[in-house]
Protein backbone atom coordinates (compact mmCIF):
# COMPACT_ATOMS: atom_id res chain seq x y z
CA UNK A 1 0.00 0.00 0.00
CA UNK A 2 1.53 3.33 -1.02
CA UNK A 3 1.26 6.69 0.74
CA UNK A 4 -1.40 7.94 -1.65
CA UNK A 5 -3.64 4.97 -0.87
CA UNK A 6 -3.13 5.46 2.88
CA UNK A 7 -3.93 9.14 2.48
CA UNK A 8 -7.19 8.30 0.69
CA UNK A 9 -8.16 5.96 3.53
CA UNK A 10 -7.34 8.53 6.20
CA UNK A 11 -9.33 11.26 4.44
CA UNK A 12 -12.29 9.03 3.71
CA UNK A 13 -12.45 7.96 7.36
CA UNK A 14 -12.25 11.60 8.48
CA UNK A 15 -15.16 12.29 6.13
CA UNK A 16 -17.15 9.44 7.68
CA UNK A 17 -16.53 10.79 11.18
CA UNK A 18 -17.42 14.34 10.14
CA UNK A 19 -19.45 14.23 6.91
CA UNK A 20 -19.25 18.01 6.55
CA UNK A 21 -15.51 17.75 5.93
CA UNK A 22 -14.91 17.31 2.21
CA UNK A 23 -11.66 15.38 1.61
CA UNK A 24 -10.90 17.77 -1.26
CA UNK A 25 -10.84 20.69 1.18
CA UNK A 26 -8.44 19.10 3.66
CA UNK A 27 -4.80 20.05 3.41
CA UNK A 28 -2.08 17.69 4.56
CA UNK A 29 -1.00 19.95 7.39
CA UNK A 30 -4.45 20.68 8.81
CA UNK A 31 -4.49 19.86 12.50
CA UNK A 32 -7.29 17.39 13.19
CA UNK A 33 -8.39 19.14 16.37
CA UNK A 34 -7.39 22.77 15.91
CA UNK A 35 -8.20 23.15 12.20
CA UNK A 36 -10.75 20.42 11.45
CA UNK A 37 -12.26 20.74 14.93
CA UNK A 38 -12.51 17.04 15.63
CA UNK A 39 -13.15 16.38 19.32
CA UNK A 40 -11.88 13.50 21.43
CA UNK A 41 -14.86 11.35 20.47
CA UNK A 42 -14.17 12.02 16.77
CA UNK A 43 -10.49 11.15 17.16
CA UNK A 44 -11.42 7.89 18.87
CA UNK A 45 -13.90 7.09 16.07
CA UNK A 46 -11.18 7.78 13.50
CA UNK A 47 -8.64 5.62 15.34
CA UNK A 48 -11.23 2.85 15.63
CA UNK A 49 -11.96 3.02 11.90
CA UNK A 50 -8.27 2.96 11.00
CA UNK A 51 -7.83 -0.07 13.25
CA UNK A 52 -10.65 -1.83 11.42
CA UNK A 53 -9.40 -0.92 7.94
CA UNK A 54 -5.66 -1.28 8.38
CA UNK A 55 -5.34 -3.54 11.41
CA UNK A 56 -3.20 -0.93 13.15
CA UNK A 57 -4.16 -0.12 16.73
CA UNK A 58 -2.81 3.33 17.53
CA UNK A 59 -2.14 3.69 21.27
CA UNK A 60 -3.50 6.81 22.98
CA UNK A 61 0.01 7.95 23.82
CA UNK A 62 0.79 8.11 20.09
CA UNK A 63 -2.25 10.19 19.05
CA UNK A 64 0.01 13.28 18.67
CA UNK A 65 1.79 11.44 15.87
CA UNK A 66 -1.35 11.38 13.77
CA UNK A 67 -2.62 14.88 14.43
CA UNK A 68 -2.42 15.97 10.79
CA UNK A 69 -3.13 13.92 7.63
CA UNK A 70 0.54 14.14 6.61
CA UNK A 71 1.74 12.86 9.97
CA UNK A 72 -0.93 10.16 10.02
CA UNK A 73 0.18 8.88 6.61
CA UNK A 74 3.82 8.79 7.72
CA UNK A 75 2.92 7.01 10.96
CA UNK A 76 0.66 4.44 9.31
CA UNK A 77 3.08 3.80 6.43
CA UNK A 78 5.80 3.12 8.98
CA UNK A 79 3.58 0.63 10.80
CA UNK A 80 2.54 -1.13 7.60
CA UNK A 81 6.06 -1.62 6.24
CA UNK A 82 7.67 -1.95 9.67
CA UNK B 1 -58.91 3.34 19.78
CA UNK B 2 -55.95 5.47 20.68
CA UNK B 3 -54.74 8.63 19.06
CA UNK B 4 -51.08 9.14 18.37
CA UNK B 5 -50.25 12.81 18.71
CA UNK B 6 -47.34 15.08 17.92
CA UNK B 7 -45.17 14.84 21.04
CA UNK B 8 -43.35 17.75 22.64
CA UNK B 9 -39.68 17.06 22.08
CA UNK B 10 -38.27 20.12 23.76
CA UNK B 11 -39.10 22.94 26.09
CA UNK B 12 -40.20 25.33 23.39
CA UNK B 13 -41.31 23.07 20.58
CA UNK B 14 -44.60 24.28 19.12
CA UNK B 15 -44.87 22.09 16.05
CA UNK B 16 -43.03 19.53 14.03
CA UNK B 17 -43.02 18.65 10.35
CA UNK B 18 -43.70 15.06 9.42
CA UNK B 19 -40.82 13.90 7.25
CA UNK B 20 -41.49 10.21 7.00
CA UNK B 21 -43.98 7.60 8.15
CA UNK B 22 -42.44 4.28 9.15
CA UNK B 23 -45.84 2.65 9.56
CA UNK B 24 -48.89 2.19 7.41
CA UNK B 25 -52.48 1.18 8.11
CA UNK B 26 -52.63 -2.47 9.13
CA UNK B 27 -49.21 -2.48 10.78
CA UNK B 28 -48.94 -3.67 14.35
CA UNK B 29 -47.06 -1.28 16.63
CA UNK B 30 -45.74 -1.70 20.14
CA UNK B 31 -45.00 0.88 22.75
CA UNK B 32 -41.56 2.28 22.03
CA UNK B 33 -41.56 1.44 18.32
CA UNK B 34 -40.23 4.20 16.11
CA UNK B 35 -43.19 5.10 13.93
CA UNK B 36 -42.31 8.40 12.25
CA UNK B 37 -39.56 10.92 11.65
CA UNK B 38 -40.36 14.50 12.55
CA UNK B 39 -38.31 17.52 11.60
CA UNK B 40 -37.90 19.96 14.45
CA UNK B 41 -35.79 23.07 14.82
CA UNK B 42 -33.16 20.78 16.32
CA UNK B 43 -33.14 18.46 13.34
CA UNK B 44 -34.92 15.25 12.52
CA UNK B 45 -36.08 13.16 15.48
CA UNK B 46 -37.43 9.62 15.38
CA UNK B 47 -40.62 9.52 17.40
CA UNK B 48 -41.89 6.48 19.21
CA UNK B 49 -45.40 5.24 19.79
CA UNK B 50 -46.81 5.50 23.29
CA UNK B 51 -49.54 3.07 22.26
CA UNK B 52 -49.77 -0.52 21.17
CA UNK B 53 -52.17 -1.89 18.59
CA UNK B 54 -52.93 -1.90 14.90
CA UNK B 55 -52.55 1.27 12.89
CA UNK B 56 -55.98 2.16 11.52
CA UNK B 57 -55.38 5.56 9.95
CA UNK B 58 -52.56 7.94 9.16
CA UNK B 59 -53.95 11.44 9.60
CA UNK B 60 -50.92 13.66 9.01
CA UNK B 61 -49.33 13.79 5.56
CA UNK B 62 -45.62 13.79 4.87
CA UNK B 63 -44.53 17.42 4.63
CA UNK B 64 -47.31 18.64 6.89
CA UNK B 65 -46.43 20.80 9.91
CA UNK B 66 -48.39 19.55 12.90
CA UNK B 67 -48.75 21.46 16.20
CA UNK B 68 -47.73 19.67 19.39
CA UNK B 69 -50.68 17.63 20.68
CA UNK B 70 -52.48 17.37 17.34
CA UNK B 71 -53.39 14.00 15.85
CA UNK B 72 -50.86 12.17 13.71
CA UNK B 73 -52.45 8.73 13.48
CA UNK B 74 -55.05 6.45 15.00
CA UNK B 75 -54.10 3.15 16.54
CA UNK B 76 -56.72 0.51 17.27
CA UNK B 77 -56.33 -1.42 20.48
CA UNK B 78 -56.02 -4.89 19.06
CA UNK B 79 -53.91 -5.84 22.02
CA UNK B 80 -55.23 -5.33 25.53
CA UNK B 81 -53.87 -2.03 26.74
CA UNK B 82 -51.00 -2.38 29.17
CA UNK B 83 -51.42 -1.16 32.71
CA UNK B 84 -49.01 1.70 32.21
CA UNK B 85 -50.61 2.93 29.02
CA UNK B 86 -51.79 6.49 29.32
CA UNK B 87 -54.91 6.79 27.19
CA UNK B 88 -55.12 9.76 24.89
CA UNK B 89 -52.84 12.12 26.75
CA UNK B 90 -52.91 15.76 25.87
CA UNK B 91 -49.59 17.09 24.69
CA UNK B 92 -48.93 18.70 28.02
CA UNK B 93 -49.80 15.61 30.00
CA UNK B 94 -47.73 13.59 27.62
CA UNK B 95 -44.60 15.57 28.21
CA UNK B 96 -45.18 15.46 31.96
CA UNK B 97 -45.79 11.74 31.83
CA UNK B 98 -42.57 11.24 29.96
CA UNK B 99 -40.79 13.58 32.30
CA UNK B 100 -41.92 12.29 35.63
CA UNK B 101 -41.85 8.59 35.07
CA UNK B 102 -39.63 7.81 32.16
CA UNK B 103 -39.83 4.09 32.73
CA UNK B 104 -39.17 1.73 29.89
CA UNK B 105 -41.95 -0.70 29.06
CA UNK B 106 -41.70 -3.58 31.44
CA UNK B 107 -41.49 -7.17 30.35
CA UNK B 108 -40.57 -7.81 26.78
CA UNK B 109 -38.30 -5.29 25.19
CA UNK B 110 -39.33 -4.50 21.67
CA UNK B 111 -36.44 -3.23 19.62
CA UNK B 112 -37.35 0.02 17.94
CA UNK B 113 -38.32 -0.67 14.40
CA UNK B 114 -36.88 1.29 11.57
CA UNK B 115 -38.23 0.54 8.16
CA UNK B 116 -35.68 2.62 6.37
CA UNK B 117 -32.36 0.95 6.05
CA UNK B 118 -30.21 4.05 6.09
CA UNK B 119 -30.35 7.38 7.81
CA UNK B 120 -30.24 10.82 6.33
CA UNK B 121 -28.33 13.85 7.46
CA UNK B 122 -30.29 16.67 9.10
CA UNK B 123 -29.43 18.93 6.17
CA UNK B 124 -30.74 16.33 3.74
CA UNK B 125 -33.97 15.95 5.68
CA UNK B 126 -34.52 19.68 5.80
CA UNK B 127 -33.87 20.03 2.09
CA UNK B 128 -36.09 17.08 1.22
CA UNK B 129 -38.87 18.47 3.33
CA UNK B 130 -38.54 21.91 1.81
CA UNK B 131 -38.53 20.48 -1.68
CA UNK B 132 -41.26 17.91 -1.05
CA UNK B 133 -39.03 14.95 -1.86
CA UNK B 134 -39.75 11.53 -0.35
CA UNK B 135 -36.46 10.39 1.19
CA UNK B 136 -37.33 6.74 0.69
CA UNK B 137 -37.05 7.23 -3.06
CA UNK B 138 -33.43 8.36 -2.86
CA UNK B 139 -30.18 6.43 -2.94
CA UNK B 140 -27.74 7.62 -0.29
CA UNK B 141 -24.11 8.28 -1.11
CA UNK B 142 -23.02 9.07 2.46
CA UNK B 143 -21.53 6.79 5.11
CA UNK B 144 -23.36 3.45 5.29
CA UNK B 145 -25.67 4.60 2.52
CA UNK B 146 -26.90 7.61 4.45
CA UNK B 147 -28.68 10.22 2.37
CA UNK B 148 -26.73 13.46 2.37
CA UNK B 149 -27.69 16.92 1.16
CA UNK B 150 -26.02 16.38 -2.22
CA UNK B 151 -28.29 13.38 -2.90
CA UNK B 152 -31.37 15.45 -2.25
CA UNK B 153 -30.16 18.34 -4.36
CA UNK B 154 -29.16 16.01 -7.17
CA UNK B 155 -32.67 14.59 -7.25
CA UNK B 156 -34.26 17.97 -7.64
CA UNK B 157 -34.41 20.13 -10.73
CA UNK B 158 -32.08 23.06 -10.07
CA UNK B 159 -34.70 25.74 -10.58
CA UNK B 160 -36.80 24.37 -7.72
CA UNK B 161 -34.13 24.65 -5.05
CA UNK B 162 -35.49 27.15 -2.62
CA UNK B 163 -33.22 29.98 -1.65
CA UNK B 164 -32.69 29.97 2.10
CA UNK B 165 -34.71 32.74 3.66
CA UNK B 166 -32.07 33.78 6.10
CA UNK B 167 -33.33 35.76 9.05
CA UNK B 168 -29.85 35.77 10.52
CA UNK B 169 -30.52 32.85 12.86
CA UNK B 170 -30.60 29.22 11.82
CA UNK B 171 -33.51 27.10 13.02
CA UNK B 172 -31.12 25.39 15.41
CA UNK B 173 -30.00 28.72 16.86
CA UNK B 174 -33.62 29.79 17.21
CA UNK B 175 -34.36 26.61 19.16
CA UNK B 176 -31.36 27.07 21.43
CA UNK B 177 -32.26 30.73 21.89
CA UNK B 178 -35.88 29.97 22.79
CA UNK B 179 -34.94 27.34 25.37
CA UNK B 180 -32.21 29.46 26.92
CA UNK B 181 -34.35 32.62 27.06
CA UNK B 182 -37.06 30.61 28.78
CA UNK B 183 -34.53 29.12 31.17
CA UNK B 184 -33.04 32.48 32.12
CA UNK B 185 -36.51 34.05 32.43
CA UNK B 186 -38.07 31.33 34.57
CA UNK B 187 -35.27 29.67 36.49
CA UNK B 188 -33.58 31.53 39.35
CA UNK B 189 -30.12 30.18 38.61
CA UNK B 190 -27.33 29.98 41.11
CA UNK B 191 -24.09 28.14 40.79
CA UNK B 192 -21.38 26.53 42.85
CA UNK B 193 -17.95 25.54 41.61
CA UNK B 194 -15.32 23.07 42.67
CA UNK B 195 -11.86 22.38 41.31
CA UNK B 196 -11.10 18.68 41.53
CA UNK B 197 -7.77 16.97 40.99
CA UNK B 198 -8.27 14.53 38.13
CA UNK B 199 -4.70 13.35 37.63
CA UNK B 200 -5.61 10.06 39.28
CA UNK B 201 -8.60 9.58 36.98
CA UNK B 202 -6.58 10.33 33.86
CA UNK B 203 -3.71 8.06 34.90
CA UNK B 204 -6.12 5.25 35.79
CA UNK B 205 -7.93 5.67 32.47
CA UNK B 206 -4.73 5.75 30.43
CA UNK B 207 -3.62 2.48 32.03
CA UNK B 208 -7.05 0.95 31.49
CA UNK B 209 -7.10 1.96 27.81
CA UNK B 210 -3.51 0.96 27.10
CA UNK B 211 -4.28 -2.73 26.61
CA UNK B 212 -7.52 -2.19 24.73
CA UNK B 213 -8.25 -1.91 21.05
CA UNK B 214 -9.67 1.51 20.06
CA UNK B 215 -13.24 0.21 19.95
CA UNK B 216 -13.06 -0.66 23.67
CA UNK B 217 -11.38 2.50 24.94
CA UNK B 218 -13.20 4.83 27.28
CA UNK B 219 -12.92 8.62 27.15
CA UNK B 220 -12.61 10.86 30.18
CA UNK B 221 -15.99 12.35 29.23
CA UNK B 222 -17.70 9.01 29.90
CA UNK B 223 -16.03 8.73 33.32
CA UNK B 224 -17.32 12.20 34.20
CA UNK B 225 -20.85 11.40 33.03
CA UNK B 226 -20.92 8.22 35.12
CA UNK B 227 -19.55 10.03 38.18
CA UNK B 228 -22.07 12.85 37.70
CA UNK B 229 -24.91 10.31 37.63
CA UNK B 230 -23.71 8.54 40.77
CA UNK B 231 -23.37 11.86 42.61
CA UNK B 232 -27.00 12.65 41.72
CA UNK B 233 -28.05 9.64 43.82
CA UNK B 234 -26.83 11.49 46.88
CA UNK B 235 -28.62 14.77 46.11
CA UNK B 236 -32.02 13.86 44.77
CA UNK B 237 -33.34 17.43 44.63
CA UNK B 238 -31.11 18.11 41.65
CA UNK B 239 -32.48 15.26 39.56
CA UNK B 240 -35.89 15.69 37.95
CA UNK B 241 -38.16 18.14 36.21
CA UNK B 242 -39.80 21.39 37.25
CA UNK B 243 -43.11 21.42 35.40
CA UNK B 244 -46.28 23.44 35.92
CA UNK B 245 -45.03 25.07 39.07
CA UNK B 246 -43.91 21.91 40.82
CA UNK B 247 -40.73 19.90 41.04
CA UNK B 248 -41.07 16.21 40.29
CA UNK B 249 -38.06 14.31 41.45
CA UNK B 250 -37.13 11.45 39.15
CA UNK B 251 -36.42 7.97 40.42
CA UNK B 252 -34.29 7.45 37.35
CA UNK B 253 -31.07 9.30 36.72
CA UNK B 254 -31.08 9.98 33.01
CA UNK B 255 -28.03 12.01 32.15
CA UNK B 256 -28.37 14.51 29.35
CA UNK B 257 -25.18 14.78 27.34
CA UNK B 258 -24.69 18.16 25.68
CA UNK B 259 -23.39 17.50 22.17
CA UNK B 260 -22.00 20.31 20.11
CA UNK B 261 -23.01 19.78 16.50
CA UNK B 262 -20.54 20.49 13.76
CA UNK B 263 -21.82 23.44 11.82
CA UNK B 264 -23.30 24.98 14.95
CA UNK B 265 -25.85 24.27 17.58
CA UNK B 266 -26.25 22.13 20.59
CA UNK B 267 -28.38 19.14 21.41
CA UNK B 268 -28.65 17.27 24.70
CA UNK B 269 -30.08 13.76 24.32
CA UNK B 270 -30.06 11.63 27.45
CA UNK B 271 -28.82 8.21 28.44
CA UNK B 272 -31.26 6.06 30.37
CA UNK B 273 -30.53 5.24 34.04
CA UNK B 274 -26.89 6.19 33.69
CA UNK B 275 -26.12 5.40 37.34
CA UNK B 276 -26.90 1.73 36.75
CA UNK B 277 -24.81 1.40 33.57
CA UNK B 278 -21.27 0.04 33.49
CA UNK B 279 -18.60 2.53 32.46
CA UNK B 280 -18.15 0.69 29.16
CA UNK B 281 -21.89 0.94 28.53
CA UNK B 282 -21.88 4.67 29.32
CA UNK B 283 -19.09 5.09 26.78
CA UNK B 284 -20.93 3.02 24.16
CA UNK B 285 -24.11 4.97 24.85
CA UNK B 286 -22.36 8.32 24.41
CA UNK B 287 -20.70 7.16 21.19
CA UNK B 288 -24.09 6.10 19.90
CA UNK B 289 -25.74 9.39 20.87
CA UNK B 290 -23.03 11.46 19.18
CA UNK B 291 -23.20 9.36 16.01
CA UNK B 292 -26.97 9.62 15.80
CA UNK B 293 -27.01 13.30 16.74
CA UNK B 294 -24.82 13.90 13.70
CA UNK B 295 -26.85 11.75 11.32
CA UNK B 296 -30.26 12.94 12.52
CA UNK B 297 -31.41 9.72 14.12
CA UNK B 298 -32.10 10.67 17.72
CA UNK B 299 -35.35 9.43 19.27
CA UNK B 300 -38.07 11.44 20.93
CA UNK B 301 -37.61 9.68 24.28
CA UNK B 302 -33.93 10.59 24.27
CA UNK B 303 -34.84 14.24 23.81
CA UNK B 304 -37.25 14.36 26.75
CA UNK B 305 -36.12 11.90 29.42
CA UNK B 306 -33.02 13.78 30.64
CA UNK B 307 -33.11 14.60 34.37
CA UNK B 308 -29.71 16.29 34.79
CA UNK B 309 -27.39 17.38 32.00
CA UNK B 310 -23.62 17.36 31.76
CA UNK B 311 -21.91 19.80 29.40
CA UNK B 312 -18.20 19.38 28.87
CA UNK B 313 -15.82 21.79 27.16
CA UNK B 314 -13.66 18.89 26.02
CA UNK B 315 -10.00 18.12 26.35
CA UNK B 316 -8.72 21.51 25.26
CA UNK B 317 -10.05 24.93 26.03
CA UNK B 318 -11.25 27.14 28.82
CA UNK B 319 -10.97 25.98 32.40
CA UNK B 320 -14.43 26.95 33.56
CA UNK B 321 -17.91 27.68 32.28
CA UNK B 322 -21.19 28.38 34.05
CA UNK B 323 -24.00 26.86 32.05
CA UNK B 324 -27.68 27.59 31.58
CA UNK B 325 -30.08 24.91 32.79
CA UNK B 326 -31.96 22.97 30.12
CA UNK B 327 -35.67 23.25 31.07
CA UNK B 328 -37.55 21.46 32.54
CA UNK B 329 -34.47 20.13 34.32
CA UNK B 330 -33.24 21.87 37.46
CA UNK B 331 -29.48 21.41 37.30
CA UNK B 332 -26.66 21.41 34.81
CA UNK B 333 -23.07 20.41 35.42
CA UNK B 334 -20.43 22.06 33.26
CA UNK B 335 -16.96 20.64 33.07
CA UNK B 336 -13.99 22.78 32.10
CA UNK B 337 -11.08 21.48 30.07
CA UNK B 338 -8.37 19.75 32.13
CA UNK B 339 -5.52 22.05 33.17
CA UNK B 340 -2.18 21.30 34.78
CA UNK B 341 -1.91 23.48 37.89
CA UNK B 342 0.20 23.63 41.05
CA UNK B 343 -1.56 21.44 43.58
CA UNK B 344 -0.87 20.66 47.19
CA UNK B 345 -0.16 16.96 47.59
CA UNK B 346 0.70 16.13 51.20
CA UNK B 347 3.26 18.76 52.17
CA UNK B 348 4.49 19.45 48.67
CA UNK B 349 3.30 21.40 45.68
CA UNK B 350 3.21 19.37 42.50
CA UNK B 351 1.98 19.93 38.97
CA UNK B 352 -1.28 18.01 38.73
CA UNK B 353 -4.15 17.81 36.26
CA UNK B 354 -7.23 19.50 37.67
CA UNK B 355 -10.69 20.23 36.33
CA UNK B 356 -13.20 22.84 37.43
CA UNK B 357 -16.82 21.75 37.74
CA UNK B 358 -19.63 24.28 37.96
CA UNK B 359 -23.07 23.18 38.98
CA UNK B 360 -25.84 25.51 37.88
CA UNK B 361 -28.96 24.83 39.91
CA UNK B 362 -32.55 26.03 40.22
CA UNK B 363 -33.01 27.97 43.45
CA UNK B 364 -36.70 27.10 43.50
CA UNK B 365 -35.87 23.51 44.39
CA UNK B 366 -32.53 23.60 46.19
CA UNK B 367 -29.96 25.77 47.92
CA UNK B 368 -26.21 26.15 48.06
CA UNK B 369 -25.97 23.35 50.60
CA UNK B 370 -27.26 20.78 48.13
CA UNK B 371 -25.14 22.11 45.28
CA UNK B 372 -22.07 21.99 47.48
CA UNK B 373 -22.86 18.46 48.61
CA UNK B 374 -23.27 17.34 45.01
CA UNK B 375 -19.84 18.67 44.07
CA UNK B 376 -18.10 17.15 47.08
CA UNK B 377 -19.69 13.76 46.39
CA UNK B 378 -18.58 14.11 42.78
CA UNK B 379 -15.00 14.71 43.98
CA UNK B 380 -15.21 11.58 46.13
CA UNK B 381 -16.42 9.52 43.16
CA UNK B 382 -13.60 10.82 40.98
CA UNK B 383 -11.03 10.02 43.67
CA UNK B 384 -11.94 6.33 43.28
CA UNK B 385 -12.29 5.88 39.52
CA UNK B 386 -11.88 2.11 39.77
CA UNK B 387 -15.27 1.99 41.50
CA UNK B 388 -17.07 3.77 38.69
Amino acid sequence: MNDSEIRDIVLSEIHKVAPDIDPADVSDDDHLQDDLELDSMDILSLVTALHERLGISIPEAEYPEIDTPAKAVRYLAGKITG
Amino acid sequence: MAVFRMPSLGADMEAGTLVEWLIEPGDEVHRGDVVAVVETQKGAIEIESFEAGIVTELIARVGQTVPVGKELARIGAEEPPTVEAVPEPSSKQLSVAVASKPTAPKGKVTPPRSLTSAGASPAARRAAQKLGIDLSTLQGSGPDGAIVLADVEASEKPKNIAKPTDSGLSEMRKAVAAAMVRSKREIPHFSASHTIETQGVSDWLAARNADRPPSERVLLGAVLVKAAALAARSVKTLNGHFTDGAFVQSDEINTGVAISLRGGGLIAPALHRTDTMSLDDVMAGMRDLVTRARSGRLRGSEMTRGTLTVSSLGEKGAEQMTGVIFPPQVALLTVGAPQVRPWVVGDAIEPREVMTFVLSADHRVCDGLQASKYLTVLAEKLSRPEEL
